[in-house]
């Protein structure tokens, strides 16, 4: 206590000790070390199992999307080619030299394959000269140049070399150039590719107007759902809560199909309409395996995410401030502008991000339902991972995927500002 | 009632019935007038529909019956925002998305007033409840007696002829609460304004009120100034409600005038002022204010023994528990003047009280 009644009086900031001496902020940090060790072993496997499940899988994903080793690792001698001579593209005879040496190797490792698809990438086609190459490796003989060439004439194609120039590095931006239907051409600078060729951008284009689309859609049918939810009495909410969280308890893909079933041209709606009159048996509306279809079904399995967090700051919000403002004068739309929309829009700031987030990256739906002109750049990257291999190609949409989303967060930060995000 | 509701009267409720499920009525023919200028209270314990008289009043509920008129003009389809009325609320309702100004400038705005008009009468708004320097703070910002001034001066701020207030110091402390109390009344004097003021808390509808209308169970058991309240309840309820009671159940024997002759079940008899009673023959609850018996004092009629049961000391005064007429919860108070007798537990006592002291009301 002496200490205390010292270090009060003189001098300007003095550190305070406790009774026995020690500094203050020493020994609190000693009492409170114990606690803070205990939650953190609590909270470690957690983290283990985030960091090898979850974190390590995704910067390793992140990872192949620059990288892909298939060629460097495989043709030792053309990578030392082009290490030695950085200019050019129409090879000497130490480049055919290397190729010659390089497909002899790829045919005892079996990696012909490898190489081929890696090339084949960016300039299609190509995958069974190396094949073919290798398969015939042992036949080679000097002067290569003439003995690869009658091979195959393709060979000698410069933009061959150009692709093969790229792929001797493993790391690479080429799969982004790609992933925005760029290209190298020849000299090496970057250009569009030919307008049949370009898919991304469009894609690209289409999930994100789609999703904005959705957000925009949800947020006009959740808002008097979650308004509704938030102002009956608790025995009709709970009910309805029940009819809102009814599909997030059905699986995804039954929601899905069973939007097949009503929306098809034999389905439900199309045979009310006509059965009705309304429309002709002849021009039944396609409303399913296009981009309507898609609309539909993501807007309807989405809504909950929009109705949530719109309820949850809509629930407190007291009856009083409406009727405040309409005592003050205002009409009633006056009153539900100036007063009770403003107080909601941290719901909705929540809602719209995590419909839109989810929405960008949706791939089961559009792939069920969406038809060729419904399809998102997720159901591309599942093509790349599942059906062409070529996960560098699909690392590298994810990755432009994920930084426009982290983009727009930061974003939403600065416009909004995330401590006004309310989740529940 | 209705017929002749003078020219003075600025709020009527005329035969205003009000039911929520179409099965019980809330509010059963409420009858009420309220002059311009009026300090009017609705007191009355929850659920007894003083505060749905006053959302029927506001606008925010509709009467199932009955019309209720502002100013000679009936009210009842006209919609909240056009009444003109300003409101307080329990929870304040300040708009916590908007600063003290932009909540105060709130109605001149959608009053289409000019923006210098506007801050003209919103910082003299501030100056009346002394808040002048809080305009700029969010109603997040203040403490609960800043938020229910700034309240205040929001719905007295596009100068409404009537102001409702639903309980506004309800959630102050008790210090602050009764500060306020002088605080609105002596704005209700200053201003001319009309106000109707919802509480249950009686004390506060003593000191602020010119008259208070207890509320029961849907129907107004009172309307008197506070005085009269207090001192000449007409019934049973309204002398239970308001202050401190003792009652004892009796029997009315005979009528002279205004003084009737009751039989207590004790055996003995007593003589009380007839208010709220049968004739010969029917039961009857005396009411008996605590501070109007005297103990020890020289016979009387109404003069009889009681046992001291317990003895609270309270500073002013002593608070004297008792057995009088078999009811062991008789208190008197007894005033800590130097001339006071010692009492201790125990001791029997005469207690007396006047016969117009002992009001024969309704049974409850």
């Amino acid at each position: 206590m002496a200490n205390l009644a010292d270090a009060r009086g003189n001098g300007p900031a003095p550190t305070l000790t406790t009774a026995d001496g020690k500094p203050l902020r020493e020994a609190l940090a000693k009492a409170e070390r114990h606690a803070r060790n205990r939650a953190f072993f609590l909270v470690l496997p957690l983290l283990l199992f985030i960091l090898i499940t979850f974190v390590a899988p995704i910067a390793q994903m992140l990872h192949r999307s620059v990288h892909n080793p298939a060629f460097s690792d495989n043709m030792p001698n053309l990578v030392a080619w082009f290490e030695e001579n950085p200019e050019g593209i129409s090879p000497d005879e130490g480049g055919w030299d290397a190729l010659a040496q390089d497909l002899i190797l790829a045919r005892e490792n079996k990696t012909a394959g490898l190489v081929g698809t890696r090339v084949n990438y960016e300039l299609s086609g190509t995958r069974s000269l190396f094949t073919k190459g290798a398969r015939n490796a042992r036949k080679l003989e000097p002067p290569y140049r003439e003995a690869i060439l009658d091979l195959d004439e393709d060979w000698a194609d410069p933009a061959l070399w150009q692709v093969m120039r790229g792929a001797s590095s493993a790391y690479t931006f080429n799969f982004y150039y790609a992933a925005v239907d760029k290209t190298l051409d020849q000299d090496g600078n970057i250009v569009d590719v030919d307008e049949n060729r370009k898919v991304y951008v469009k894609l690209f284009t289409r999930t994100l107007i789609l999703s904005l689309l959705i957000t925009f859609l949800t947020f006009i049918l959740a808002y008097p759902i979650a308004h509704l939810l938030a102002t009956l009495p608790l025995r009709y909410s709970n009910l309805l809560m029940i009819f809102v969280l009814l599909p997030f308890w059905t699986s995804l893909l039954v929601r899905t199909t069973a939007w097949i079933v009503l929306l098809q041209s034999q389905g439900v709606v199309n045979d009310s309409l006509v059965a009705t009159g309304i429309i002709d048996d002849e021009s039944r509306i396609q409303m399913i395996y296009n981009q309507t279809g898609t609309i539909i079904a993501m807007t309807h399995i989405l809504l909950p995410f929009m109705v949530l967090p719109l309820y949850s700051v809509m629930r407190p919000i007291n009856p009083s401030y409406v009727r405040a403002a309409r005592s003050l004068g205002a009409t009633s739309w006056t009153a539900f502008r100036r007063i009770y929309f403003p107080q909601t829009i941290p719901g909705i700031g929540a809602g719209a991000l995590l419909v839109f987030i989810l929405a960008v990256g949706y791939y089961i739906t559009p792939a069920l339902v969406g038809g060729s002109d419904g399809q998102l750049i997720s159901n591309l990257i599942a093509f790349h991972m599942t059906n062409s291999l070529n996960w560098s190609m699909a690392a590298a949409l994810a990755t432009i995927l994920l930084t426009g989303i982290l983009l727009l967060y930061w974003l939403y930060d600065r416009l909004v500002g995330i401590d006004n995000l309310k989740l529940g | 009632m209705t017929a002749n509701s003078g020219n003075d009267a600025f709020v009527v409720f005329d035969h205003v019935q009000k039911s929520y499920d179409g099965e019980t009525l809330v509010v059963k023919d409420l009858n009420l007038q309220i002059g311009k200028g009026e300090f009017l209270t609705m007191l009355g314990p929850s659920g007894s529909g003083k505060t749905t008289c006053l959302m029927m009043l506001a606008g925010f509920e509709t009467a199932t019956h009955g019309e209720i008129l502002l100013n000679g003009r009936p009210i009842n389809n006209i919609p909240p925002h056009q009444r003109g009325i300003g409101m307080v609320f329990q929870s304040y309702a300040l708009f916590p998305h908007m600063t003290v100004e932009e909540n105060l400038a709130f109605p001149l705005e959608v009053r289409g007033m000019s923006a210098a008009t506007r801050e003209e009468k919103v910082k003299r708004a501030l100056e009346m409840v002394q808040m002048g320097e809080f305009g700029s703070r969010r109603p997040a910002q203040m403490s609960g007696g800043q938020q229910q001034r700034i309240a205040l001066a929001r719905a007295l701020v596009f100068e409404p002829d009537l102001v409702l207030m639903d309980e506004p110091l309800g959630a102050l402390d008790k210090q602050l609460r009764e500060h306020m109390q002088y605080e609105i009344k002596h704005l209700h004097e200053r201003l001319g304004i009309t106000v109707v003021y919802v509480t249950h808390d009686q004390s506060e509808a003593l000191t602020m009120s010119d008259r208070v209308a207890v509320f029961n169970d849907g129907v107004i058991k009172q309307l008197a100034t506070p005085q009269d309240l207090y001192e000449r309840p007409d019934n049973s309820f309204v002398a239970q409600f308001i202050g401190e009671n003792n009652k004892l159940p009796a029997k009315v024997e005979s009528r002279e005038g205004d003084i009737v002759t009751v039989a207590l079940p004790s055996g003995k008899a007593c003589q009380a002022l007839a208010v709220n009673c049968g004739g010969t023959g029917s039961d009857t609850l005396l009411s008996i204010r605590p501070e109007r018996v005297r103990i020890g004092a020289a016979e009387d009629v109404n003069s009889t023994e009681g046992k001291v049961l317990e003895l609270i000391y309270l500073g002013d005064h002593i608070r004297c528990r008792l057995n009088v007429h078999g009811n062991e919860e008789f208190v008197v108070k007894v005033p800590n003047s130097s001339d006071a007798g010692q009492l201790s537990v125990g001791e029997t006592t005469r207690v007396t009280w006047a016969p117009e002291d002992a009001r024969a009301l309704d049974m409850l």
